[in-house]
């Protein structure tokens, strides 16, 4: 359990330490998120500690975006101002990209079973 | 007693315990109720806990950063749980190795509907140009936004509201949205609500599966990546 904090940890602090050195416009985790992605692929499976931790910490996902969502208190007064065109605009722009990204990777992920499919029919 | 009370509260209400165990408790109550309501998305506990944590402080006169000192131990952990995103992906490696073009695909193109129809929208509701780029990377997740803003002289804390707005949106009605248009493939489903929707989104991916959770973490990644290098390039060329 603790290796697997580690890990997590030293991942996220290398990401940090990228991101600094080469003056990167990116958040150290996602680094840290790539490091640890090649390490997998390097060491080849998923060790059983870090899978358990990966998962408890995945599960209340949700939570973690609490604290900042409370930050809206200090922007009450800017968003009443604006709040109809701002929620109008967040709405129906989030549905718009839900729908398209969906929708594209159904059809293009079904034109690429349909090709495989009959490459392997071909043999 | 009367005077008991109120230095246990003075006493509780400066140390951070108080506003950790708001935050968690409030959270797990928020969940429980959204699961024996059957996970409508009016309920969405983030949303729930986020409205009844700010009537709270504003009740009770507290300020944003004395919560914060409570807070930010949960807030920390945004940090490994993003780090943790490699885990299923790595899991999902065939399935990213079976589709490379159409992720690719799907993710620039959502990346770029995603950015354009949320200014355009805004731009029509005749928002101050600090709000107008502000709004621009809503759909990523909120450091990169943050970063991207800054530079382009919006307002980052604006930004980071929008962000966790837009993240409750598209987790509450993105599952909803998707079954209407019938988009099934799981595959499909994660990349759409990690894309629009960052880790609010893929924090609901969760809830449909292994391989949504997956590909919700990669889009969200790689949505992040798209916007910060294409939102300035964009921003310079056409506003």
């Amino acid at each position: 359990m603790l290796e697997a904090v580690a890990a997590l940890l030293v991942c996220q602090l290398v990401g940090e330490l990228i991101v600094i050195g080469l003056d990167l416009p990116l958040p150290g985790p996602l680094i840290g998120m790539a490091i640890m992605f090649l390490g997998l692929m390097v060491y080849g499976r998923v060790p059983a500690p870090l899978d358990n931790a990966a998962k408890g910490l995945l599960d209340q996902l949700s939570l973690l975006f609490v604290p900042a969502g409370v930050g809206v208190m200090t922007h009450l007064a800017l968003l009443g101002e604006e709040w109809i065109s701002i929620t109008t605009s967040l709405v129906i722009s989030t549905l718009i990209a839900i729908a398209v990204t969906g929708f594209m990777m159904q059809k293009l992920s079904e034109r690429t079973d349909r090709k495989i499919k009959g490459a392997q029919d071909g043999e | 007693m009367e005077n008991n009370v109120a230095s246990m509260w003075v006493y509780l209400s400066t140390s951070p315990l108080l506003h950790l165990t708001f935050t968690v408790t409030f959270f797990v109550l928020a969940r429980l109720l959204y699961r024996k309501m059957g996970y409508p998305a009016l309920l969405n506990p983030v949303l729930i806990t986020v409205i009844v944590i700010v009537a709270l402080l504003s009740w009770s006169n507290t300020s944003y950063e004395v919560y914060f000192e409570g807070a930010q131990f949960v807030h920390f952990l945004l940090g490994p749980a993003t780090v943790a995103l490699a885990i299923p992906l790595y899991r999902q490696i065939s399935l990213v190795k079976r589709y490379p073009v159409a992720l690719v695909a799907s993710i620039i193109m959502g990346s770029l509907v995603a950015m354009i129809s949320a200014v355009l929208i805004a731009k029509l509701g005749d928002v101050g140009e600090q709000t107008l780029i502000s709004i621009a990377p809503k759909s990523i997740t909120t450091p990169v936004a943050m970063g991207v803003v800054e530079q382009l002289g919006g307002l980052p804390s604006l930004t980071a509201v929008l962000v966790i707005l837009t993240g409750i949106v598209g987790a509450a009605m993105g599952p909803w949205l998707l079954d209407r248009l019938r988009v099934t493939n799981p595959v499909a489903k994660g990349l759409a609500m990690g894309l629009a929707s960052h880790g609010l989104g893929t924090g609901r991916a969760v809830l449909m599966g292994d391989v949504a959770a997956a590909f919700a973490g990669l889009a969200m990644g790689l949505n992040a990546l798209v916007t910060a290098v294409l939102l300035p390039l964009l921003w310079h060329l056409f506003m």
